[in-house]
């Protein structure tokens, strides 16, 4: 037996070099040490805005019904303080809804015409715009906003302009690339020989698509649009900028609003750690925590039934 | 040459010529196809069959930069003029794929589909397609107690009869097969090939397949492409005995290919 060749009995065994062991427990660590950060991240800030956000009810006595239920909100005031905080959950559930109801039929629309209506069209030009648009900052969406959309409603629907409608505007601009980018990802990911199938049955594009391509795609594309509605939720700069920021409950889209990030941002630079008004707001976070956690929890649950041929 | 000319053709291919590009897929391809009887098509990786199969229902025309010449007789109208209607078309001549390719729905609505498109609404009426067209896939046995469960959940060989099903449910009058079995264990082989015979009374098939066996058990004519070219079709007895050419002999004897 010449020095090259190895046993077969003594190859099955496992290696004994000391150098290839030490790489291999090495490289081992080094990303169970990465995995360990992200997890302990995430743990924490729970964790953190967990405690931080109870400590209103639990340390300062504010009262949890009064809270959610509430519409008045005036943390500053001397003798009676309220907390008061469903203008701005209302403003932020109501901004969401309406944008993703914007947002969904237009992107998933542009997703189709993409992927099935002009495939060497879109693929080459229309997704690298989209693509380009989902990374614009979301402070340019809200100056665009604030300086064109703003005094363009105040001269054509009356009022000052800062309004729900603005916000919903902003917000299902800015989430359109988000829905059209995953819907059209969904949509090129469905098997080709469905759309084959259903041809060769005499059906029309229209059928096709319709009959065959969106049922079989509306998992991902229900992803698509929690995921934009997931980032219109926590979106704070741009709504803020458009929105008006009242503390009132808005009574037409036209009345400006307030939404649970608007306050938040508003608000932090002027509270002391500690204060009551302080807690509060990390309340409002802490809803913001909850609902992102039922986001993701709602993608997970959509894409575990998310199965084709 | 032994063919029976007084039997109907249903297609009469003339001259056909295909170009994917610059590339000439298809040349001066000549070939009748008699009504009511299983036509196979079979020749090495890459000889043009698949493209064949797929002229006859024009499903070619989703190919990007395809070009066509040539006549394809579809009951003496020639499919390659313009103002051919896709859907009827398709509707007569129904197609069979290499994968079973079932929608994401439940059984029935797989084989409704077809029905529904074109314009059958009658729920009565629908159920007794589906029934027909299941029984006459030989599925109907396996799978009446769960006709609306997903078609997904069917084993390869009752998704690939699904499909048949499918397909005849609007009763076309054509079945195009592209190498049906190519993805299924020997027994769903044999039952899709036991139904391919059986279903002849009522169709016309045309068959691709890689498997010469095949083509010797289940055709009644082959004929064998290579390189783009027909090479020659015959009954499938004198093909697989005594072809006129050497290329066609060298192929079945398994001596290339």
């Amino acid at each position: 037996m010449d020095g090259n060749t190895v046993r077969a009995s003594s190859r099955l065994l496992k290696s004994t070099n000391k150098t290839a062991l030490h790489l291999e427990r090495r490289g081992k660590m080094t990303v169970m040490v990465c995995a360990f950060l992200i997890i302990s991240a995430a743990l924490s800030i729970t964790i953190f805005l967990t405690v931080k956000g109870l400590d209103a009810f639990l340390e300062n006595g504010v009262s949890i019904v009064d809270f959610l239920s509430s519409t008045n909100w005036n943390p500053t005031d001397h003798k009676s303080p309220t907390y008061g905080a469903l203008s701005f959950i209302f403003g932020s559930f109501l901004v969401t809804i309406l944008a993703a109801c914007l947002a969904a039929p237009l992107g998933i629309g542009c997703a189709i015409f993409m992927t099935e209506i002009a495939p060497s069209w879109g693929k080459k030009v229309l997704q690298p715009v989209i693509e380009l648009l989902v990374g614009v900052p979301s402070v340019v969406y809200g100056f665009i906003g604030l300086s064109v959309l703003v005094p363009f409603l105040r001269s054509v629907v009356g009022g000052q302009g800062f309004s729900v409608l603005a916000g919903t505007l902003v917000l299902a601009v800015m989430i359109l690339p988000t829905v059209a980018s995953i819907a059209a990802d969904g949509l090129n990911s469905l098997p080709g020989g469905l759309r084959e199938g259903s041809f060769a049955l005499g059906a029309t594009r229209w059928q096709t698509i319709w009959r065959v391509v969106l049922p079989a795609a509306m998992p991902t594309l229900l992803t698509a649009i929690v995921l934009g509605m997931a980032r219109a939720f926590g979106e704070a700069l741009a709504v803020q900028m458009v929105i008006g920021n009242v503390r009132t409950l808005p009574e037409a889209l036209t009345d400006p609003a307030a939404t649970l990030t608007t306050i938040i941002t508003l608000n932090m630079g002027h509270t002391t750690f500690g204060s009551t008004e302080n807690n509060v707001l990390w309340s409002l976070a802490l809803i913001l925590l909850a609902m992102s956690f039922f986001f993701i929890l709602f993608i997970r649950y959509l894409s575990s039934r998310r199965k084709f041929s | 040459m032994s063919v029976a000319t007084a039997q109907a053709q249903i297609f009469s291919v003339r001259n056909l010529n295909v170009w994917y590009g610059s590339q000439h897929a298809l040349k001066d391809i000549e070939l009748p196809i008699y009504k009511n009887e299983v036509t196979a098509i079979i020749g090495p990786s890459g000889c043009g069959k698949s493209t064949f199969i797929k002229t006859l229902n024009l499903m070619i025309q989703h190919v990007k930069r395809v070009r066509m010449s040539g006549e394809l007789l579809y009951q003496e109208r020639n499919l390659l003029d313009q103002g051919v209607d896709l859907v009827s078309l398709r509707k007569q001549v129904g197609m069979v794929f290499q994968k079973g390719n079932p929608f994401g729905k439940s059984i029935f609505e797989n084989v409704a589909y077809g029905p529904r498109i074109h314009g059958m609404s009658k729920k009565k009426e629908l159920e007794e397609t589906v029934e027909r067209a299941l029984r006459d896939a030989f599925l109907w046995d396996e799978v009446k107690d769960r006709l609306h469960t997903s078609a997904l959940g069917l084993s390869g060989g009752q998704q690939q009869r699904l499909c048949i099903a499918r397909t005849i449910a609007t009763r076309p009058e054509v079945l195009l097969m592209d190498e049906p079995t190519s993805a299924l264990d020997p027994i769903s082989t044999s039952k899709i090939e036991e139904l391919a015979m059986q279903l002849k009374k009522d169709y016309t098939i045309v068959m691709v397949t890689h498997n010469m066996q095949q083509a010797a058990r289940v055709s009644d004519r082959t004929a064998f492409f290579l390189m783009g070219e027909l090479i020659e079709h015959d009954e499938t007895g004198k093909i697989f005995s005594t072809p006129n050419d050497t290329r066609t002999e060298n192929y079945v004897m398994g001596r290339f290919g």
